[in-house]
C-alpha cells in the first residue's frame, strides 16, 4: 500500500511505531513518512496519542515498538538540539531576560564547559538574537522579562527561541491553546512566514481543527479505530485521516487529493 | 459587616502593628517599677536604667581583666561562627538539593538519605561533635551546619523538582547538556529559593549557636547570656536577648532586600 519510492526519499519516517504504557496501548501500527519542509497538524479528541506521537518525535519517550528514522537514521533517544519545540505553557526561562532567552541557544552549543560566552562571542550571539527577535517582533522588548510578556509575546519568545537554534524539525504542542482568538491570528501568520522563509518540517499539535485546516500543509487525524467498551486501554490510537492540503503554498508533489490512511493494516 | 471583610485603614493598621508592643513594654515597666519599689536591689525586673548601666559597662569600656570591649567581642565571634556555619550549610545544601533535585541517579541515594538525616536532632547529637571536633570553633560550625543543611538540601531538592520538565526538556533542545543545564537553568531559578530557604532557618541557626556557646566557649553572645545567669544579672541577659534578636531581624531583612535586588525576575515569575 506505501509508496515504496516516496518512503525512500522521506525524511521522517515512522515504522509501525506503538506505544503503550502498562496495558495502555496509546498508540498502535503508526507508519507515516514524511518529507522534508512539511507542515503536518495533528488534530484528533483529547487523549488519542497526538502529544505522545510529538513526545516521541523529541525523543522524550521512545517508543514501545518500532522505530522513527530521521534521515535514514534511527532517532537519538534523548532531546537534543536538531529538534525545536515550543510548549503551550513554561517554554521560556523565567529568570533570563527576552534577549538572553534567545542568546542562551547560541551559547550552550558553544559552551560545554561554562555555559556562556564571554567577551566577542558573547557580543556576536546577542547581535544574532537581537535581530531573531526583531523578526517575530520583540525587537522593543529585549530587556524585559518573561513575566512581563503577554501570553503571545512568550509565545514569539519561545518560537524565537527554538528558532535561532535553526532546527531541521519544529515540533509545536497546541503553542497557541492559551491565546486571544485575534492574537492567535497574528501567531499564525508569524509561523507561516517563518516556515516558508526556513522550510522547516514542522509538526503541530492542536485542538483547534480549523487551525489544523489553515496552517497545515498536511493534516494528520488521531484516532481509535476500534474500541473494547470492556478494556478502554487494549486498542490505541492511529491515524485514520491523512490529508494533503492547502496544495498551492507548497504541498508535497507526490501528494494524492485525500486518502485514508490505515496504513500497514 | 463582617469581621472578614473589615481592615484597617493605613495609619490604623500601623497603630495596631506598635500596639502588642506598647502594652509588652508597659506591662513590663510597671512590674519593674513595683518589684524595684518594694526591693531596690531586685534583680528579676530591672528597670531601663540599670540596663543601660550594664551595656555601658559592657558595650563602652574596656574589661578589666583583657582590656576587651566585651558585648563587641561577644557578638563578632557569634556572628562568625554564624557566618561561616550559614556559609557552608548553604553551599553543601544547594550542591545536595541540585543533585537529589536534578539527577535521579543521584536522587536514588540521596533522597532517603537526606531524610532520616533531617530527622537526627541536632542536640542530641551535640556531645559527639565536642568529642570528635573538640571544644574549639570547629565543633560549633559544625553544629549549625549538620542542623540545617539537611533542612536545606530537602527543600532545594523539592524546588528543583518543581521546575517544569519543559523547561529541562527546552533547555537540553538548545544544545545543554547535564552541566550546563544545571549551571544555567537549575542553579539560577534555585538561588532565590536558597536566600528563603536561608531566612527561615536563620532561627534554627541561632538556636544551635547558642547552644553550642551555653555549653563549651569563652566568649559568645550565648556564652556571655549563660555566664551571667549564675549572678542573675537580668540587666545583661535582656540586652543581650534583646541584641540577638535586632541582629536576627536585621539578617533577615538583609536576606530579603537582597533577594529582591539580586534576582528581580522571581515575584513575577511565581505568579
Amino acid at each position: 500500500m506505501s509508496d515504496k519510492k516516496s518512503e525512500a526519499g522521506a525524511f521522517i519516517q515512522v515504522k509501525n511505531v506503538w506505544q503503550q504504557y502498562g496495558d495502555q496501548v496509546v498508540l498502535e501500527r503508526l507508519n507515516l513518512s514524511i518529507a522534508e519542509g512539511e507542515f503536518c497538524t495533528l488534530v484528533g479528541a483529547s487523549g488519542c496519542g497526538k502529544s505522545t506521537f510529538l513526545r516521541l518525535l523529541l525523543g522524550q519517550e521512545a517508543p514501545s515498538r518500532g522505530e522513527i528514522l530521521l534521515d535514514g537514521q534511527p532517532l537519538a533517544d534523548e532531546p537534543d538540539a536538531s529538534r525545536g519545540v515550543v510548549f503551550q505553557r513554561y517554554s521560556v526561562f523565567p529568570h533570563l531576560s527576552v534577549l538572553d532567552n534567545v542568546t542562551l541557544g547560541l551559547e550552550l552549543p558553544r559552551a560545554p564547559l561554562l555555559g556562556r560566552l564571554l567577551g566577542r562571542g558573547k557580543r556576536d550571539a546577542r547581535e544574532q538574537a537581537a535581530q531573531m527577535l526583531h523578526k517575530v517582533g520583540l525587537g522593543h522588548a529585549l530587556d524585559k522579562y518573561p513575566a512581563q510578556l503577554s501570553g503571545g509575546m512568550q509565545q514569539r519568545l519561545a518560537i524565537a527561541q527554538a528558532l535561532i537554534m535553526k532546527p531541521r524539525v519544529l515540533l509545536l504542542d497546541e503553542p497557541f491553546g492559551a491565546l486571544d482568538p485575534g492574537i492567535r491570528k497574528d501567531m499564525h501568520a508569524l509561523l507561516l512566514e517563518l516556515w516558508r522563509e526556513t522550510r522547516l518540517t514542522v509538526f503541530m499539535v492542536t485542538h483547534d481543527l480549523s487551525e489544523g485546516f489553515t496552517l497545515g500543509s498536511r493534516i494528520l487525524v488521531f484516532d481509535k479505530p476500534r474500541i473494547d467498551p470492556h478494556a478502554p486501554g487494549a486498542y490505541g490510537a492511529r491515524v485514520t485521516y491523512d490529508i494533503p492540503l492547502n496544495d498551492g503554498r507548497r504541498a508535497p508533489a507526490a501528494a494524492g487529493p485525500f486518502r485514508t490512511a490505515y496504513q500497514g493494516a | 459587616m463582617r469581621l472578614i471583610n473589615r481592615s484597617p485603614s493605613r495609619s490604623g493598621w500601623l497603630a495596631l502593628a506598635v500596639l502588642p508592643f506598647v502594652l509588652l513594654l508597659a506591662l513590663y515597666l510597671t512590674h519593674s517599677a513595683q518589684r524595684l519599689e518594694l526591693n531596690p536591689n531586685d534583680k528579676l525586673l530591672p528597670s531601663f536604667g540599670q540596663m543601660s548601666a550594664a551595656v555601658e559597662r559592657l558595650a563602652f569600656t574596656p574589661d578589666k581583666r583583657s582590656g576587651d570591649y566585651l558585648f563587641w567581642q561577644d557578638t563578632a565571634s557569634s556572628l562568625k561562627r554564624l557566618g561561616t556555619g550559614l556559609a557552608i550549610a548553604a553551599v553543601a545544601g544547594l550542591c545536595l538539593g541540585v543533585a537529589a533535585g536534578t539527577l535521579p541517579l543521584f536522587a536514588a541515594p540521596l533522597s532517603p538519605l537526606l531524610t532520616v538525616l533531617s530527622m537526627v536532632p541536632p542536640l542530641a547529637i551535640l556531645p559527639i561533635l565536642f568529642i570528635v571536633f573538640g571544644l574549639g570553633e570547629l565543633s560549633k560550625v559544625m553544629l549549625i551546619v549538620i542542623g540545617i543543611t539537611p533542612i536545606l538540601a530537602r527543600d532545594l531538592e523539592q524546588r528543583a523538582r518543581e521546575i517544569p520538565r519543559e523547561l529541562l526538556i527546552k533547555a537540553q533542545t538548545l544544545g545543554a547538556n547535564t552541566w550546563t543545564l544545571i549551571l544555567r537553568l537549575v542553579l539560577p531559578q534555585l538561588m532565590p529559593r536558597l536566600l528563603i530557604s536561608l531566612r527561615l532557618v536563620l532561627g534554627s541557626a541561632w538556636l544551635f549557636l547558642i547552644a553550642a556557646e551555653a555549653i563549651a566557649s569563652t566568649d559568645g553572645l550565648g556564652y556571655r547570656i549563660f555566664l551571667v545567669r549564675r549572678y542573675m544579672a537580668m540587666d545583661v541577659i535582656l540586652p543581650y536577648v534583646a541584641w540577638i534578636t535586632l541582629l536576627a531581624w536585621a539578617m533577615d531583612y538583609l536576606l530579603r532586600c537582597l533577594t529582591r535586588l539580586l534576582f528581580p525576575w522571581y515575584e513575577g515569575a511565581k505568579a
